[in-house]
């Protein structure tokens, strides 16, 4: 099976028109043909798509067959150090062997130099074949970080070991610093006499924490206790200095191992420049994320469709498969549109992501994009496999049937890397400043010029009723200005509102390209 | 120990996932322009025993030889993409429309084309032909000795290799003597994923075509005049049995075969 070329949507956003400038900006131009850099748009997509072709083999054909025994026996903790299931160590042999690490590096580090767009819909494959793996896989993006802030010492040191096959982790919560990363506390002190830092403390809940390469988030200035005390630093673990202490037992993702870790006197180096740690690296390391976990969930949402689907299919009840009578179809639209929903959204940001490295308004509309990507894809990942469990009825219940694992495994999606309620609290400043009603209004000029009649004009004009519902809500909303509780108490439901528009626009702008998504579009125009 | 020169013999097949009303040409020849096609499967577990020798033999040359239609390229290039250094499309209407003599004769040909060979590595059979007679008829032909059935790689060195044989009661480990044939099971190692640089790098290559003259047959002995197989009818055969298992007379086997059947729900 291969999860690329069963599900037609990835070429159809690999093909966006918008993507022309994404490649152009990613290959500067196509100046890079020298390096092996792709001469024009068709040769950038075309090997973009021989990539995501074999993702999509590695991901149907590897790592989802081992999803459920992966799940089942999970990493173990072995004298301070985490041993993967072995189903995890054969993805990821199969994922060095066939060179999918490293995807978005620069060549001379082994890379492929591929853009955000294409990455995720790498990520969202993996995801759909294991979440949990996906995670690991996922961690690469700290190759970003490194290859963005430090110094070219650093970069020549760790990037080429990632195409390799090294492992990554992002280390940034304790025990006392979840949500509110300005509490870290673990100690960064300079060793003069070695010519590195120390890092002194315990970090808790990293993913993937027994990595090859860590980035560390650590107090480097002493008496500081908020956000501009801190630095990043990163650690290879071949220094030593670093034990598992234990591997959380948790309800889902198992596979992925979620660890807490002593330091004591682990050598580092520092990335980029002192205090500007969580302030500047780990923000601009936290939006790769949080469209990382939007992959994660519209993955999920996928496998939640296929697996509803084949069950409707072959189960029968009444003499009909059940997947002929309207209940169970509602539920599978519900599932689909979702997935459709959350897509186009995804893609729409990643593009605007890759376009933000040139220009600053790219980069703000990425900003106000990801948080409604991540909170999203996240609660729609929820909802799709709550109602695949439905769909499967009893047996959905029983163990048997991969669904449950789906159903545990997106619990944790809507939490990590910011909780839905922080990406409220990112949205908010879009919403009050009146960002989001400028972005809409973009969509809305371009979608007037595609549906100008038929059920494509209806669409449009449903869309608007949509907007001007929205005024009336934010009217409400600020009655009393945007400092008093009632804005905050709202920003969910305005957050959601803007979020529901949007897809509405992006899956009208689709139709016009592919009939196929308006069906989609009027499942959500259908929902209040 | 310097490199092995290798020539793997693959084929481009018919889906037989997916065969449609138009199949079979009038004659009962397969009418292979109406039919999707992939890498016959079981050239993929030689290519990759032919990969393992090379990652065991510094140096090592692979060549992939397939005869076919030009749109045959593809295994070229899958083929490169998965490791393979080289390899060329055997392609003329001179050559088409022949069985498995007139096959192996061309094949042969092919290989002392490519001349000094060590190894000639192939599957154990096609999906659309299932004679199983194309790799020992070229090991004849080169009068070089064959190891059929081959699953595994034991040992190689400059001279000789080392092989187990997959056989219907038994598993036999044998060492050959360079130059030989082997031809590989199904149920040996699956091939290796192509790698992404190798993908992008192979992007826009053009696959080297090699027609009957290069070969320099007698003419007399390729395609339909070589080829003494006349297909008279072509009948559809159900099989009664898709699958079987022996069960040892146990306690501890049986109760195996109780969970699993329960497992599956069918009782």
């Amino acid at each position: 099976m291969n999860f690329y070329t069963d599900n037609p949507s990835l070429s159809f956003y690999l093909h966006h028109p918008d993507m022309a400038q994404v490649t152009e900006a990613r290959e500067q131009g196509y100046s890079k043909t020298e390096e092996g850099g792709p001469a024009d748009n068709e040769t950038a997509l075309r090997q973009y798509e021989m990539v995501l072709n074999l993702v999509g083999e590695v991901a149907g054909e590897v790592i989802a067959p081992n999803a459920a025994e992966v799940d089942h026996v999970g990493p173990q903790l072995v004298d301070g150090r985490v041993e993967y299931a072995p189903g995890t160590r054969q993805n990821l042999d199969a994922i060095v062997q066939s060179g999918l690490f490293g995807l978005s590096l620069e060549r001379r580090f082994n890379g492929l130099n591929m853009p955000r767009a294409a990455i995720v819909m790498a990520a969202e494959m993996i995801a759909r074949a294991d979440v949990g793996f996906a995670t690991i896989w996922g961690l690469q993006d700290c190759a970003d970080t490194i290859q963005e802030f430090a110094d070219e010492e650093l970069k020549v040191k760790y990037l080429p070991r990632i195409y390799e096959g090294a492992t990554c982790s992002m280390d940034l919560t304790e025990p006392d610093a979840g949500s509110d990363l300005q509490s870290v506390r673990l100690k960064a002190t300079w060793d003069e006499a070695n010519n590195c830092w120390r890092l002194n403390g315990v970090k808790r809940f990293i993913t993937n924490g027994d990595a090859d390469i860590h980035l560390v988030l650590a107090r480097s200035e002493e008496g500081t206790t908020d956000g501009r005390g801190l630095s990043y630093f990163v650690f290879d673990k071949a220094d030593g200095g670093m034990t598992v202490r234990r591997i959380e037992n948790k309800m889902g993702i198992k596979g992925s191992p979620t660890a807490e870790l002593v330091f004591r006197n682990a050598p580092a180096q520092l990335v980029g420049q002192r205090k500007l740690g969580l302030i500047k690296y780990v923000m601009s390391l936290m939006n790769g994320a949080r469209l990382g976990v939007g992959a994660q969930s519209i993955g999920l949402c996928e496998a939640a469709l296929r697996e509803a689907e084949v069950y409707a299919a072959s189960r029968e009840q009444f003499g009909h498969a059940i997947g002929q009578f309207v209940a169970v179809q509602d539920l599978i639209s519900a599932i689909r549109s979702r997935t459709e929903g959350a897509r186009t959204l995804m893609y729409e940001t990643a593009r605007w992501v890759d376009l933000s490295a040139s220009s600053k308004a790219a980069a703000r509309i990425a900003d106000i994009l990801t948080p409604l990507v991540k909170m999203t894809a996240s609660e729609f990942a929820n909802k799709c496999a709550y109602d695949c469990i439905q769909v499967h009825g009893g047996s959905g219940f029983m163990k048997e049937y991969p669904c449950e694992r789906l159903y545990r495994d997106a619990r944790i999606l809507t939490i990590y890397e910011g909780t839905s309620q922080l990406q409220v609290v990112a949205a908010i400043k879009g919403i009050a400043n009146g960002a989001y009603t400028k972005l809409i209004a973009d969509y809305d000029a371009k979608a007037a010029l595609v549906a100008t009649e038929g059920e494509m004009a209806e669409c449009l004009a449903a869309l608007r009723a949509r907007s001007a519902e929205y005024e009336a809500l934010y009217a409400k909303a600020t009655a009393n200005g945007t400092t008093d509780p009632l804005f905050d108490h709202m920003a969910r439901k305005l957050t959601e509102h803007i979020a529901t528009t949007v897809m509405g626009y992006l899956l009208l702008l689709d139709s016009a390209r592919d009939a196929h998504f308006m069906g989609s579009l009027k499942w959500f125009l259908e929902q209040n | 120990m310097s490199g092995l020169k290798i020539v793997v013999l693959a084929k481009q097949v018919p889906d037989t996932h997916n065969v449609g009303a138009n199949a079979m040409n009038p004659d009962g020849t397969v009418n292979r322009a109406a039919l999707p096609t992939v890498f016959n499967p079981e050239d993929l577990n030689a290519l990759e025993m032919a990969l393992q020798i090379k990652d065991r033999v510094p140096g090592t040359h692979i060549t992939v030889v397939t005869m076919g239609l030009p749109k045959a390229a593809g295994i070229i290039t899958d083929s490169m993409s998965r490791g393979a250094d080289a390899g060329f499309v055997l392609s003329d209407p001179r050559l088409g429309g022949a069985d498995t003599l007139a096959t192996s004769y061309a094949l042969s040909k092919a290989v002392e084309m490519v001349g000094n060979v060590d190894l000639i590595i192939g599957g154990r059979q096609a999906i659309d032909g299932d004679t199983a007679q194309v790799g020992p008829q070229v090991a004849e032909k080169l009068d070089i000795p064959q190891v059929t059935y081959a699953e595994t790689l034991v040992n190689v060195d400059a001279k000789s290799i080392e092989l187990t044989r997959r056989l219907a009661d038994g598993i036999e480990q044998v060492r050959v003597n360079m130059p030989a044939v082997i031809t590989v099971t199904g149920t040996a190692k699956p091939c290796r994923f192509p790698h992404a640089h190798r993908l992008i790098k192979l992007d826009g290559m053009t696959v080297e075509t090699r027609n009957a003259d290069d070969i320099k047959p007698d003419l007399e002995r390729i395609g339909k005049k070589g080829s003494p197989t006349k297909v008279k009818k072509i009948q559809n055969v159900v099989l009664a049995h898709k699958e079987s298992q022996q069960v040892a007379p146990t306690t501890e086997a049986l109760s195996e075969l109780m969970g699993s059947l329960i497992a599956e729900h069918i009782i």
